[in-house]
């Protein structure tokens, strides 16, 4: 079972998502990505059902970028994922619908915000300070909600982050190897040491 | 003179014309000139723009768009078939991004405008797109290409052409002064200089764009293209200057 983590801080989100590919009891590959940037400033982690959460970030990222060539600006965060909840809550109501859980998270360029949502499969919507999806969060959202202030700096942030995956590896049965962290900020997302 | 044979689409003229394609061809003449330049490792694009009415907000009248981060499309004729031409390309762009995973080639998506160009000439209910273009862009290979479409859905690739109202003067200016691997600011300058040719009013209704091998759009200010006008004049002062005593030798 996957696991995505947000964390919101002063002027950045924090995210990280485990490296894990797999299939059934197996573990596949080590290295794969979870996430996909859906305009610079917007960053979009799934999980769930292997393939789908891929499909539908992709159709998302496109679609995204396809309103940012066309209109000559990016959508907003906020915008973002009100456009991801309704394709999902329309594909939910279709005969197939995609199982797939989300975290976006973004940097409000035109406010100076940064802004973090979670989505689930049943397409409901949230903006959240921190967040975390999969069985991860069981062991995860006390300890956010225990250590996570608004005006986090990025170093507590991560500090923060590291401290739930060590959790993570101490009490799940579950081998935690690599997670990947992304920080979303005015200057764009980049890839973090976690 | 053109009977009945302008009057639906698909049909023939005894000659072999297709009268709608020609008026098509027409519109285009009458649309403001474009050009296109390739050098070493830049691309340019250059339209003259329309005086923009006084009270009219200029940053809404664009004729250079871009179909995806690394294509720029430049066109003549009618702002409105352009518009519809233009999202069609874009969401291709997309759409091909989402398909395999690779982003288009200007090969490619130059194929795709002319083919739907192609598609309005023998469809019944609709009359051509009224625009050639001219498509700039970089593909993996880090050449830098041109390409332009016509209404019947003709495409070609080009080092530098003009599209649009006197094109043919600009054409024949830029087959005299065009060289092979031009540097940037030459690229450039010989875009502007062309387009001078049938531009009177100078930088203000001159707009560029350029693509280097970062496969980046940028847009040139209006204080650069004053800029490099100014040189271009400076120039031709120079060259007047040289020519004088010449002839007055004679």
């Amino acid at each position: 079972m996957d696991t995505l983590f947000g964390i919101t801080g002063k002027d950045f989100v924090i995210t990280a998502y485990d490296s894990k590919a797999v299939a059934s009891i197996t573990l596949m590959k080590i290295g794969e990505d979870k996430s996909r940037e859906l305009n610079p400033h917007t960053l979009m982690l799934f999980s769930g059902e292997p393939g789908d959460g891929v499909h539908f970030s992709e159709y998302i990222e496109r679609n995204i970028k396809l309103y940012g060539i066309r209109n000559g600006m990016e959508l907003s965060p906020r915008a973002v994922s009100s456009f991801a909840r309704r394709e999902l809550a329309d594909s939910l109501r279709s005969r197939k619908p995609y199982s797939v859980n989300l975290l976006i998270a973004g940097y409000d360029t035109k406010t100076s915000t940064p802004a973090l949502y979670w989505l689930d499969h049943l397409a409901s919507l949230a903006e959240v300070p921190f967040a975390a999806h999969g069985y991860g969060a069981y062991y995860c959202l006390s300890l956010l909600d225990r250590y996570h202030r608004p005006d986090i700096s990025e170093e507590e942030g991560i500090k923060l982050m590291q401290k739930c995956i060590g959790e993570l590896r101490s009490r799940m049965i579950l081998n935690m190897p690599d997670f990947v962290a992304k920080i979303v900020s005015k200057d764009g997302i980049r890839i973090v040491q976690i | 003179m053109a009977g009945s044979y302008d009057r639906a689409l698909t049909v023939f003229s005894p000659d072999g014309h297709l009268f709608q394609v020609d008026y098509a061809l027409e519109a285009v003449r009458k649309g403001s000139c474009a050009v296109g330049v390739r050098g070493k490792d830049y691309v340019v694009l250059g339209v003259e723009k329309k005086s923009v009415l006084k009270l009219q907000d200029d940053r809404t009248v664009k004729k250079i768009c871009m179909l995806d981060e690394h294509v720029c499309l430049a066109f003549a004729g009618l702002s409105a078939d352009a518009r519809v031409l233009v999202n069609k390309a874009r969401i291709e762009c997309q759409s091909h991004r989402l398909t395999v995973e690779d982003s288009v080639s200007i090969e490619y998506i130059t194929r795709y405008i002319a083919g739907v160009q192609q598609k309005y000439t023998q469809s019944g209910g609709v009359r051509p797109f009224g625009i050639s273009t001219l498509i700039m862009g970089f593909d993996s290979d880090k050449v830098p290409k041109l390409y332009q479409t016509d209404p019947s859905g003709v495409y070609s690739a080009w080092k530098a052409n003009a599209i649009g109202r006197s094109s043919k003067t600009v054409r024949e200016f830029l087959e005299k002064n065009y060289k092979e691997d031009m540097t940037k600011e030459d690229t450039i300058k010989l875009a502007i200089k062309s387009l001078l040719e049938v531009v009177q009013t100078g930088a203000k209704n001159i707009e560029i764009a350029l693509m280097g091998p970062d496969a980046v759009i940028q847009r040139l200010e209006l204080s650069e293209v004053e800029k490099v006008v100014a040189e271009i004049e400076a120039e031709n002062e120079k060259e007047k200057e040289k020519a004088k005593p010449a002839s007055a030798q004679q």
